[in-house]
């Protein structure tokens, strides 16, 4: 389907699927059994410029949006669905710099990570903070020109390997959510460390630990925005990312359905092509028909937030869910078509189905995401009466 | 200069689309046109009934052709040893030299090259023109050629054949450039046309799936290259006669090209394009580790291990073993390929292999359309079942 | 360094499909890109001008069409591209295409160092790199895996062979052929092809390059192609079934049966 891509978005589209095609399938079923950081991929996506696709051209960037971003995120996910990742939660940390930072701010961290010099982290989730975000523990206290950090935070992409950190702490816990502050943290910075890197079942190319806050000590001028505006730091971010998650997904299953189509036309049982047989050709048309139906909402979303809309939870949240429930569906239905090699480690599906699991999990819960739609729809409907 | 055209006597019948390679014709408002697309091979001049292809190849003027006589055997050696492909050559020089009544000849450059001179003549060379000179131990593609030239104009062959190995595939075309005459590389038939005297030369191209049979009518000597094991030595035989000529040329001093060191590689036990028999992986064999079966088989059949773009790609083997169309191109008596899909770059590099064996799990996979003998399987399980019964039974 | 890679359009696969009816070759839809060995050449070029500086120029014979992919040479880090472009070249076998590269190289003025690839993938021939040294009168190296150094004039670089590889050194300007094995190309930056979409590729004729016309296409051409046609693999398959050991058992008896030599 045409989508009425600009011919820059064209270009992106074709460069990622090249990346995607030539550097990243190739090696994408080794990482994930290995588990290990693509470096490599990391080092092609920095030379190919695409890393920053929705940073602005003033900082190094190529100017797109979210959009932008989103084409990326497919096109690298329908290779794998954990290198994508790299590029993909860099840009869920650059976003509270982009979008909150100051002048001084964006110019010091933004172009090495337009260039893919260096890679970003998003730090929000913490042991007791999931769901509920309001749960932060990890605080942050000013003395002198620094503010102090102590605590844990959970389950990071990109942890370790990202330079740049945007991490939410408390900073002053008497006011809840609104006690929230948005800190920027190098890589490097004394009493910041790493925990341990967990052992996923998916996204296994995607590295996740803690981060790790011992009286870290990080400069005052680093914060983003004022003190008590973390909370709406990672919820405006949240917002704009939530398309990348959906795209991702779709990538994903893009991926599955590809390799399922393929392999029906090659598969022969009872002296014919699986594919001539009606319940695979129903099955894959249903699989098409979810693709589709996922990628013009995640398109359709990203062009409203890209137009500046600023009521975007909502959409935002719709097409994250959408896609990720669809990925889930896809990829189980990949792994049927193939039958038994669909559930063997040799055929790339079965990772597929574990990478799609994620999507409906990481940027906020499938379950959370209703709610936040929910709520929208009944202020509105409350409005109009 | 060349030209082709398309006369009014053209009716549009199409026919002549069928012949172009090029797919360089379009049939428009009933008449034919010529795309730019246009090689002027000349293929289609004779597809036309109604002589509407009007098709000019000024013939340059031809040079004195009669002057040359006699097919010659570029006599390739590594360490005084003369590679195969050369007997081979002779072989097929001796059959072609027969058709036009002339001599078949072996040029031989190198050190001490006596008895390399003798086994060339028990394989068929009536003579033998040899350079023997402490300079040419190693071959040099700037002095072998240089001196190549020169003996060639010396004594003016009609053909020249080479093997079409490294260095051949080096050499021929440089001494085709400074000669100024036609090459064709890598034939797979030869033949005479003994009204005109020209050597029909046939070729493979497009990784093997169009044949291309090619002349040099206005140029000599003509030249082909022709990849080893494509032709049959003769049995060699002691009484043979041949004569042997040393001829008069300057031996290059001033080489400016130089072979500082030549490393035999140690992983590769066997010349994969000298190879009787290959033992091939491919992706399907799953792991690095199971390569061990590959060359366990191989090592009982006294075998190359050939290996596809996928394994080598994959950093489970050197690019050395790489079979196919980015690889090494072989032709062995017997092409064992484990766990090869059959990806048509890969069929490109082993298709004229005399029988092919495929292993593979997947009984869909596009190998066994080529393969003479086919097994699905496992090959961790089949490839220790072979190596035992070879074992057993050769062993 | 003034590097010259040289490069050839070829159809992007060497499959060649049959229109079964009128057993012509299929040609429609199959897609021209650079031959993929001289995509090796191209990225070899590019990382010696990266490391000591010069430039590099893209050339190719062909019809006009191939400024397009000349372009995307540009993505790939070349500096400029020349495409030579006649109808008075068509029909050109290897001896006169060299010839007719030989002559835009030597317009381009001063050049150092000739890369091309191993061979085409339409043709096969491996012929135009060593046939045009031959041309420009300096020394070649084929087969080139790895450049180990390029100092003071000369190149220092190893040449795959049949049972291993050699080190050979030659003054430049030289010409080598670079196998797969010396590199791994880049994938063209996003700012690479924005560039290389405006760049402008000079074409030059018979005339600008003052080619002698009896040297050139067809005319130039000693070899001509009398006829093609396409290869019938008849096989006849034969599936061994079995457990793993009979398979073996039937396969072995078969070969022995043929009189194979199996034997070491």
């Amino acid at each position: 389907m045409d989508y009425f891509f600009t011919e820059e978005q064209s270009m992106i589209k074709e460069l990622a699927a090249r990346i995607a095609d030539e550097k990243i399938a190739p090696v994408a079923l080794e990482y994930d059994e290995k588990g290990t950081f693509p470096h490599d991929i990391v080092t092609v996506l920095a030379q190919s410029d695409l890393c920053g696709v929705y940073i602005p051209e003033e900082y190094g960037g190529l100017g797109g949006g979210i959009l932008e971003m989103a084409i990326v995120v497919e096109e690298l996910s329908r290779a794998c669905g954990g290198i994508a990742l790299a590029f993909a939660a860099t840009g869920l940390g650059s976003f509270p710099i982009l979008l909150f930072g100051n002048e001084e701010q964006k110019k010091k961290y933004l172009p090495d990570i337009a260039s893919g010099q260096k890679l970003a982290a998003f730090g929000l989730t913490e042991a007791n903070a999931g769901s509920d975000a309001a749960g932060i523990q990890t605080t942050a206290t000013l003395d002198g020109d620094d503010y102090v950090l102590n605590g844990t935070k959970q389950w990071i992409t990109n942890g370790g390997e990202a330079d740049t950190y945007t991490v939410m702490v408390c900073t002053d816990r008497s006011r809840g959510p609104l006690g929230f502050t948005a800190l920027i943290v190098e890589k490097g910075m004394p009493g910041f460390s790493f925990g341990k890197k967990e052992n996923k079942m998916g996204i296994r190319a995607s590295v996740t630990t803690e981060l790790v806050f011992e009286n870290c000590r990080v400069p005052k001028e680093n914060i983003l925005g004022r003190e008590g505006m973390g909370f709406a730091v990672a919820m405006k971010t949240l917002d704009r990312t939530r398309p990348g998650v959906a795209a991702q997904a779709v990538g994903i299953a893009q991926g599955a359905f590809d390799y399922a189509i393929k392999y029906s036309r090659e598969r022969v049982q009872f002296g014919q092509a699986i594919s001539s047989f009606q319940i695979i050709q129903h099955m894959l048309a249903d699989m098409a028909i979810q693709i589709e139906a996922a990628r013009a909402l995640v398109y359709q979303t990203c062009r409203h937030i890209d137009s500046g809309a600023k009521n975007i939870s909502k959409e935002s949240a719709m097409c994250k869910v959408f896609a990720s429930d669809m990925a889930m569906k896809v990829t189980t239905d990949a792994v049927q078509v193939l039958g038994g090699s669909g559930y063997m480690k040799e055929y790339p599906v079965e990772k597929m189905m574990r990478d799609a699991k994620i999507t409906q999990i990481y940027e906020g819960t499938n379950q959370i995401q209703r709610n936040i739609i929910a709520l929208e729809l009944i202020k509105e409907s409350k409005k109009k009466q | 200069m060349a030209s082709i055209k398309i006369t009014d006597q053209c009716t549009g019948c199409k026919l002549c689309l069928k012949s172009c390679p090029f797919g360089a014709i379009v049939v428009e408002d009933k008449k034919a046109r010529i795309l730019d697309t246009c090689t002027l091979c000349g293929a289609c001049v004779s597809s036309c009934k109604f002589e509407a292809i009007d098709f000019t190849k000024e013939e340059s003027q031809a040079a004195d052709l009669s002057a040359y006589h006699g097919v010659w055997v570029f006599a390739e050696q590594k360490d005084g040893k003369v590679a195969n492909v050369a007997f081979e050559l002779l072989g097929e020089g001796t059959r072609l030299a027969a058709k036009l009544d002339t001599k078949v000849s072996a040029v031989l450059l190198g050190e001490g090259m006596e008895s390399a001179s003798k086994e060339l003549i028990t394989h068929g060379a009536d003579t033998v023109y040899v350079v023997d000179d402490p300079k040419l131990r190693q071959y040099n593609d700037e002095s072998y050629a240089d001196i190549f030239v020169q003996v060639v104009k010396a004594y003016k062959p009609e053909i020249i054949l080479i093997g079409a190995t490294t260095y051949g595939r080096s050499l021929a075309p440089r001494v085709a450039s400074v000669l100024n005459t036609g090459l064709t590389a890598d034939c797979t038939g030869l033949e005479i046309d003994t009204q005109k005297r020209e050597l029909l030369q046939t070729r493979p191209a497009f990784g093997g799936n169009l044949m291309a049979t090619i002349i040099c009518p206005n140029h000599r000597p003509q030249m082909a290259s022709v990849r080893p094991k494509v032709m049959k030595a003769l049995e060699p035989d002691e009484t043979r006669q041949g004569e042997i000529i040393v001829p008069d040329v300057n031996i290059p001093t001033d080489t400016v090209t130089k072979v500082l060191e030549v490393v035999n590689s140690l992983t590769e036990k066997v010349n994969l394009a000298e190879a009787d028999i290959i033992v091939a992986a491919g992706r399907g064999i799953g792991k690095p580790e199971n390569l061990r079966y590959v060359e366990e088989l191989a090592d009982v059949l006294g075998a190359a291990v050939g290996a596809s773009r996928a394994v080598v790609d994959a950093g489970w083997i050197e690019y050395s073993h790489q079979v196919g169309q980015t690889g090494k191109t072989v032709g062995p008596k017997i092409y064992i390929a484990c766990g090869i899909s059959g990806a048509v770059q890969h069929l490109a590099g082993m298709s004229s292999s005399d029988i092919i064996i495929a292993i593979n799990k997947n009984p869909d996979a596009p190998i066994f359309k080529l393969a003479n003998i086919g097994l699905v399987g496992d090959l961790v399980e089949i490839l220790p079942a072979l190596t035992k019964e070879f074992k057993q039974r050769i062993g | 360094m003034n590097i010259v890679v040289c490069v050839k359009q070829v159809p992007a696969t060497t499959e060649v499909k049959m229109n079964k009816e009128t057993n012509t070759i299929i040609r429609e839809g199959i897609e021209a890109i650079i031959n993929p060995f001289d995509t090796y050449a191209i990225e070899e070029g590019v990382r010696i001008k990266e490391q000591g500086g010069g430039k590099v120029t893209v050339i190719s014979m062909g019809i006009p069409k191939v400024a397009d992919l000349l372009r995307e040479t540009i993505a790939l880090g070349a500096d400029e591209a020349v495409l030579l472009s006649d109808k008075a070249f068509a029909g050109a076998d290897t001896l006169a295409t060299a010839y007719t590269l030989s002559l835009g190289i030597k317009k381009m003025g001063p050049v150092d160092l000739i890369i091309c690839g191993k061979q085409a993938t339409d043709g096969d021939t491996a012929q135009v790199g060593p046939s045009l040294a031959a041309k420009l009168g300096i020394p070649h190296t084929t087969y080139v895996r790895k450049i180990e150094e390029i100092r003071e004039g000369t190149i220092r670089c190893q040449r795959l062979t049949e049972d291993g590889y050699e080190v050979i050194e030659m003054p430049l300007p030289a010409v080598i052929t670079v196998v797969k094995e010396i590199n791994e190309p880049r994938i063209p930056s996003f700012k690479g092809l924005m560039k290389a979409k405006k760049a402008e590729i000079p074409v030059w004729t018979a005339d600008e390059i003052a080619a002698d016309e009896s040297l050139i296409g067809l005319k130039g051409s000693p070899t001509w192609v009398v006829s093609t046609f396409v290869p019938q693999h008849n096989v006849n398959s034969e599936m061994i079934e079995g457990k793993p050991e009979e398979q073996a058992k039937i396969l072995v008896d078969k070969l022995l049966s043929l009189q194979l030599p199996l034997s070491k």
